[in-house]
């Protein structure tokens, strides 16, 4: 496999992960998707406060060619974000499921969460994405 | 449209894990493993391999033929010697631009004449529309294959396979005849990039043992290759311009700040030359500016630049630049509030972000 894809997180099928944390579920974007935007140089990030709604755009991840939505993969109430990204938005590519971390949301419906993709589910997509 | 085609270097790109897309109907590496960042970098600071076979060649010769580029093109070929290349924007009537492109002087009956990819069919007509006397075109765009070997360790990887001296090879100049690693190749002292380097043309049967000799001996110079995507934002840092951004139908080259390249007293007349003299008269209310982000955001084309409520104007090109480690754009600006202003709102998802308005190019090589 030529991507991390990590275990004790979901992934949705636009390449977020999702960390259930207490009530809490931290939100990222997944090693597949870093690698195919390249170097991330700008995020744009959601106002503590915002609902974001499972499916919808919730942040803006730009590399050098193209820009990204992050798709919220659960619905929730925003209550943290990661400002180191803006002065090091690279952290995405670096680390992906760690500092690279983008925003954290109080889960209204766990059961969103289930029914995300498991790290074997998840592998498989990205083999058929891949050969897209 | 046709399905995309293969540069006599595509198996390279592959092994070498290029990120292949089609581009202008070409399947060319966008980046390669290391990223578009480094190799920017790389090509800044050692060097760089790039494919660019999929640029156009067209080859005009006979005893009209420089008339016949004297009409076409809007700088001043009777300038041009032997040996020598000169850069010219090609207009329509209108001032617009059919395309840019390169000029190279064999001798004074035989030129040969690079153009962008994707135009190389529309202009290949448009010089047939334009031709007469004793001229005779010829495109050659399928049977050559070309590699831009960019940056400071340029010169030293080409000369260990050059039969030329490359030293005393000044920029815009070109040997006609060289073999490199024994292979016979046009080899000229211009590059996209804003970088010392060299563009190597060779017939597509030669295309292999050139590309593995230069990569070969490449090693020790710290040789990496690099993609479309390093290509334009080298362009952009350098502030030249690319037809579709810059340049198009309905812009002029004096719109895009490319004067110097326009040779408006002319003697002989040319297509573009009376609307170019009137723009020149008259003045334009969009002209080529440089800005750079006051506020951290990605310049894009096509987004609205505006002063209070006033859009003046579009981004045409932008990114970050590795080299400044800054946002950088290229814009159409209304020149009246330019005069007034030094400061502008960039409007990126409706949100106004605060860029300077800078000289251009970002990027000058130290020599």
């Amino acid at each position: 496999m030529k991507y991390n894809i990590i275990e004790g997180v979901k992934y949705t099928k636009k390449h977020e992960w999702a960390r259930h944390e207490d009530n809490t579920v931290v939100v990222g974007l997944s090693d597949f998707a870093q690698d195919k935007l390249g170097e991330i140089v700008f995020v744009e990030l959601p106002d503590i406060g915002t609902e974001v709604e499972a499916g919808k755009g919730s942040a803006v991840i730009e590399s050098v060619k193209a820009v990204a939505d992050l798709y919220a993969p659960v619905d929730g109430t925003v209550v943290e974000v990661n400002e180191d990204l803006f002065d090091q938005p690279e952290a995405i590519n670096s680390d992906p499921y760690g500092a690279g971390w983008v925003y954290k949301v109080e889960i209204k419906d766990e059961a969103q969460l289930d029914a995300l993709m498991d790290k074997p589910t998840y592998e498989k997509f990205v083999v058929e994405e891949d050969e897209k | 449209m046709s399905e995309a085609k293969k540069t006599p270097f595509y198996e390279k790109h592959v092994a070498l894990e290029g990120k292949i897309v089609d581009y202008s109907g070409w399947l060319l590496p966008v980046q390669y493993p290391k990223g578009l960042v480094e190799e920017v970098h790389d090509t800044r600071k050692r060097a760089t391999i790039f494919d660019v076979s999929h640029m156009g060649e067209v080859s005009v010769k006979g005893k009209d033929a420089e008339a016949f580029l004297q009409k076409i093109a809007v700088n001043d070929i009777s300038r041009l010697k032997n040996n020598a290349i000169m850069y010219s924007p090609v207009c329509y009537p209108d001032g617009g631009v059919v395309d840019d492109i390169l000029v190279y002087r064999f001798d004074e009956e035989d030129f040969f004449l690079v153009v962008n990819a994707a135009n190389t069919d529309k202009d290949y007509d448009w010089f047939k529309d334009n031709i007469f006397g004793d001229a005779e075109l010829k495109n050659l765009s399928s049977d050559y294959a070309q590699i831009a070997l960019q940056g400071p360790n340029s010169e030293a990887i080409l000369q260990q396979l050059a039969d030329a001296p490359l030293a005393e090879m000044r920029n815009y100049h070109f040997l006609p005849e060289v073999k490199v690693a024994g292979v016979d190749c046009i080899v000229s002292r211009t590059g996209y990039t804003g970088e010392d380097g060299f563009e190597v043309y060779c017939k597509n049967d030669g295309a292999d043992a050139l590309w593995d000799a230069v990569w070969a001996t490449g090693e020790k110079y710290e040789l990496n290759p690099a993609g479309l995507g390093a290509r334009d934002v080298l362009r952009l840092e350098a502030s030249m311009p690319l037809y579709g951004h810059e340049l198009s139908k309905e812009l002029t080259p004096l719109q895009a700040g490319l004067d110097r390249f326009v040779a408006l007293e002319k003697k002989i007349a040319f297509n573009g030359q009376e609307a170019l003299k009137k723009q020149q008269r008259e003045g334009m209310n969009r002209k080529l500016f440089g800005l750079e982000m006051l506020e951290r955001g990605v310049p894009r084309e096509g987004y609205p630049v505006k002063v209070g409520d006033q859009e003046i104007g579009w981004v045409s090109s932008g990114s970050y630049s590795p080299t400044l480690d800054r946002f950088i754009a290229m814009a159409f600006l209304d020149p009246e509030v330019v005069k007034q202003t030094r400061e502008v709102d960039l409007m990126i998802r409706n949100r106004a972000y605060r860029a300077r308005i800078t000289k251009l190019p970002f990027y000058r090589r130290k020599k």
